[in-house]
């Protein structure tokens, strides 16, 4: 080579390696936690009291065995997985009806309508849970799982209806006026036309309901008392107020709870994070 | 999809369908799309909301019959000293999450729209604490604090003994501290995720423009990038208040409201009314305050938006 290439290099900027290390910062401080949980809950209880953050000396594979069992993980991350995909389902399902109906059907009150989910999202779930508690009991839904997800298809429909109404708005008619024209009926035109063309909308709404489900926590524990319902957010929750001292066995319990919210996080971030950034929330 | 942030557009007006069946026939269908909703909302929502009305101005207890008492749940409730001091937490709480979780939100969210290589790596680290269930991060953060095994033994081992034996959750004075501390962790990246979608919305040529006028990162940020994305500032600033008042979770796993009342906030006061001493009447008026006050904070914003005409 006789000549060096010379790249434009662009100049050094103080604010530019400022940038990046509050940007690192700020990283350190969201993930530096969960390091820490994740090497606790490898070490034995006996390493805990010595080296209560630090890495591990030894990795105690077998501590996630015993939380798991310790904490009947198996049973509560089943009860979780059923009440997640209900949720999310039943609140995908009755959300684009919803949406549908407000945006494309001729539904009288169409600003009332809008004006009611907004409400819907924004009152407390403390105004209506003491009544609700004795009427699910009345209704023999106290303490079931049905019981809980439905409490969650009407908590959560109002923003994934608000969500959904985003994306079918911006739906050109002409599909539809040309299926009518060829005679479809509604329920028809809804499954074969409408949800297809807003799935990537559905699919949002479903993942937002389904790991607020997973996470949720007041209604979950307002309404279940029963051992073998208990979804895996109240079980790690009994087994902390239980095992303050063993940190190692709520560490390997609470990362089994959080592992497979992460994994699916991570592989679908671009869909979370737009549906949580959407204009539904105030549209 | 079109991730407009959250204020956005108005309606297109949507064109119609034209009328093929009949009108009724049509209607029918229209309420048979929205009957789901409307049934599991009347069932959970608003039946019991209105209910909880009614009870707050009786002596219920859950099982038995509620009698009409009148005003006295709310007459005890605006005279008691428990309210007031959980009021009071409400309000520290309030502040502590418009101020901390807000900057951190913003100043990240303006880093970050500023550089191009890793933004998405960052995007999800810093989301990544958001998605996890509250017990999960309670469950972290009580072994960091711990005052014999956490971080004030380890910066000690390390020769930095100031925050040794400090009970970070157990005493008084420091525990809503904390467990406001806590919360953030968990909460300032969703704050970040908003305002970076508010801002990558921002016409490049405003900071161009600004650029050539000399203007350095901070000028670009108090002059552009903030007054672009004040309806989403507004929005998220309204939704703190809403929830800072709504909190439950957190306080709920961490202390229960203790140690001493010290950590006590309206949400927690009203479920062990209800839930352990019994008292669902009085409990439904601590409801109704809480009501109001959400509601009093979503009329304000429309109001905002209504009178500054921020429906963009």
């Amino acid at each position: 080579m006789t000549t060096v290439l010379k790249r434009p290099r662009a100049p050094f900027r103080m604010s530019r390696v400022l940038t990046w290390a509050i940007l690192g910062i700020l990283a350190i401080y969201a993930l530096a936690p969960l390091v820490v949980f994740a090497f606790n809950s490898l070490k034995s209880s006996r390493e805990i009291a010595v080296n209560p953050m630090g890495i591990p000396q030894e990795w105690n594979w077998s501590n996630f065995a015993d939380a798991w069992s310790q904490a009947r993980m198996g049973q509560a991350l089943l009860n979780s997985g059923i009440i997640a995909i209900f949720a999310a389902a039943g609140v995908a399902l009755i959300a684009s009806m919803a949406a549908y109906a407000m945006t494309r059907l001729e539904l009288p009150g169409k600003g009332g309508w809008i004006l009611w989910l907004l409400v819907s999202t924004s009152l407390p779930i403390q105004l209506f849970l003491v009544p609700l508690v004795s009427w699910w009991s009345f209704l023999g839904l106290y303490n079931e799982r049905i019981g809980l997800v439905i409490i969650y298809w009407a908590v959560y429909s109002p923003f994934a209806t608000l969500l959904i109404r985003s994306f079918l708005i911006s739906l050109p008619d002409e599909y539809l006026e040309a299926a009518r024209i060829d005679g479809a009926g509604e329920i028809r035109l809804f499954f074969r036309i409408v949800l297809p063309m807003v799935w990537p909308g559905v699919l949002t709404a479903a993942l937002v309901a389904g790991l607020q489900a997973y996470n949720e926590f007041m209604l979950a524990v307002t309404f279940i008392q029963d051992r073998d319902a208990q979804p895996v957010a109240l079980s790690l929750y009994s087994f902390q107020q239980g095992f303050t001292t063993d940190y190692s066995m709520v560490s390997a319990a609470g990362l089994i709870m959080a592992l497979p919210v992460i994994i699916v996080f991570v592989l679908a971030q671009r869909k979370f994070i737009e549906g949580y950034a959407s204009g539904g929330l105030a549209n | 999809m079109t991730s407009t942030t959250l204020p956005a557009r108005r309606d297109a007006p949507a064109s119609r369908p034209r009328r093929r069946r009949p009108r009724t026939k049509q209607h029918l269908i229209a309420w048979a799309f929205v009957a789901p909703l409307l049934v599991v909302n009347v069932l959970v929502i608003t039946g019991p909301g209105l209910a909880s009305v009614y009870y707050s101005f009786t002596d219920w207890n859950g099982i038995g019959q509620p009698n009409f008492i009148g005003l006295a749940n709310y007459a005890e409730m605006l005279s008691s000293g428990a309210v007031l001091n959980a009021f009071v937490h409400n309000i520290v709480w309030t502040i502590f999450f418009l101020v901390v979780p807000m900057a951190m939100g913003l100043v990240g969210a303006f880093l970050l729209s500023r550089i191009r290589r890793g933004q998405v790596l960052f995007r999800v680290l810093f989301f990544i604490p958001y998605v996890l269930a509250t017990v999960v991060s309670a469950a972290i953060w009580r072994q960091i604090l711990d005052p014999r095994g956490g971080i004030g033994a380890t910066l000690a081992d390390l020769g930095l003994p100031f925050l040794t034996d400090v009970n970070f959750l157990g005493n008084p004075s420091l525990a809503l501290g904390s467990v406001a501390f806590i919360n953030n962790w968990q909460w300032w990246g969703f704050l970040l995720v908003i305002f970076l979608a508010a801002m990558q919305s921002v016409d490049p040529a405003l900071y161009e423009a600004a650029r050539l006028d000399g203007a350095g990162p901070v000028r670009e940020f108090w002059n552009i990038t903030l007054p672009s994305i004040r309806p989403t500032f507004v929005f998220l600033s309204l939704m703190t208040v809403i929830w800072s008042f709504l909190v439950f979770d957190y306080i709920y796993v961490l202390t229960k409201g203790g140690p001493a009342g010290s950590t006590d906030v309206l949400s927690t006061l009203l479920y062990r009314e209800a839930f352990e001493n019994q008292r669902q009447g009085y409990a439904s008026a601590v409801a109704m305050l809480l009501s109001v006050i959400s509601a009093a904070t979503v009329i304000g914003y429309f109001a905002l938006r209504r009178r500054l005409k921020w429906d963009v």
